[in-house]
């Protein structure tokens, strides 16, 4: 069983009911019509592929059918947090990095389901910074 | 009303009086072929409550829930997944989703009732659909009952993870429908028309072991 937060049912949910949906935070440009075709073509087509912490666009597709987001780690596959759509993320790459350098590793709050689990993100991190 | 309102929306009653013959989603698989009777050794008993009015609002909910409270007498459930029930438990409103909830009505009132609401509603930015033809409510009754659906859903439907006044919307049977639990003794599932009869036969599979009977 593998369950996942929804912040709108606000309460784990069976990973069955989620569909991933890709990147999140993609901005439409603003005049797509003053756009190169360099611009709308990274817009349209290309997406990011990080290593380590990553943040993606989910539905709960048999649920409230709501997109929200999750900041996950594509090495461990730990959810870091989950939050609404139009909210900023409280855990990025930068925010782990920081923590690790002050040899201050905290629990990320955000995603019930990562008690304890951010502090393997953080390993997973500084691993690949070394 | 205003007249915007009124032209924007089709409003029109889907079930009129007699003349057209109606059928829920399980006339055929529950109604006119053969089903299992409820004996003694019944430890569940399956009933469909067929033919009740559906109505799904959308909008914001401080506007809904003073425009539902002037006309049903009770409010949106506060919470989500939560169900609100009138006094004598024949009206229910459930949480689908921030923006969405489900009101089961008495079959034939859901007509008057959506009328009523878009009067109440005004130009308030919102919608109704009447959804009665597209599925139908199922109830679960039994010792047994929660055993079968421990064997149909991976939602955890222990009592203390589902209360009384709890609904989701979830897996169930490798398909989807609505669980919720009106009151202590009663299961309520809302079924979509086109699953009906698979859910139907898997409940009465599920339940063969509970001697499970279908009340007409």
């Amino acid at each position: 069983m593998f369950h996942i937060y929804c912040p709108y049912c606000e309460e784990l949910r069976e990973e069955e009911e989620f569909h991933p949906k890709g990147q999140a935070h993609i901005e439409r440009p603003k005049d797509p019509e003053a756009c190169s075709d360099e611009e709308w073509g990274d817009y349209l087509f290309f997406r990011d592929n990080p290593r380590g912490i990553h943040h993606e666009l989910w539905v709960h597709a048999v649920g409230c059918r709501k997109f929200f987001n999750i900041t996950r780690n594509t090495v461990t596959y730990d959810i870091l947090e989950t939050y609404k759509m139009g909210e900023q993320p409280r855990v990025t790459a930068e925010s782990l990095a920081s923590q690790q350098t002050q040899g201050n590793v905290q629990v990320a709050s955000g995603g019930q389901q990562t008690v304890g689990a951010s502090s393997a993100a953080a390993e997973a991190i500084k691993g690949e910074q070394a | 009303m205003s007249d915007s309102t009124a032209t924007r929306a089709n409003v029109y009653d889907v079930r009129p009086a007699s003349e057209v013959p109606a059928e829920s989603p399980l006339a055929w698989s529950c109604h006119t072929s053969g089903r299992p009777s409820v004996s003694a050794n019944s430890r569940v008993v399956l009933r469909e409550r067929a033919m009740l009015g559906h109505l799904i609002l959308r909008g914001g909910a401080i506007v809904l829930d003073e425009a539902v409270r002037g006309v049903l007498g009770f409010g949106l459930p506060a919470r989500p997944n939560a169900l609100s029930l009138s006094d004598d438990g024949e009206r229910s409103i459930q949480w689908l989703s921030p923006d969405e909830w489900l009101v089961i009505v008495p079959g034939g009132e859901e007509f008057a009732l959506e009328q009523r609401l878009r009067e109440a509603l005004g130009d308030a930015h919102y919608a109704i659909v009447n959804v009665g033809g597209g599925q139908t409510l199922l109830e679960l009754e039994g010792d047994k009952a929660r055993e079968l659906l421990m064997k149909s859903t991976p939602y955890d439907v222990h009592p203390d993870a589902f209360p009384v006044g709890k609904g989701v919307t979830t897996v169930f049977a490798k398909s989807s429908l609505i669980l919720r639990r009106p009151d202590e003794a009663r299961w309520e599932l809302v079924v979509r028309r086109s699953f009906a009869d698979y859910l139907y036969r898997w409940l009465l599979d599920a339940g063969a072991e509970y001697a499970i009977g279908v009340e007409q």
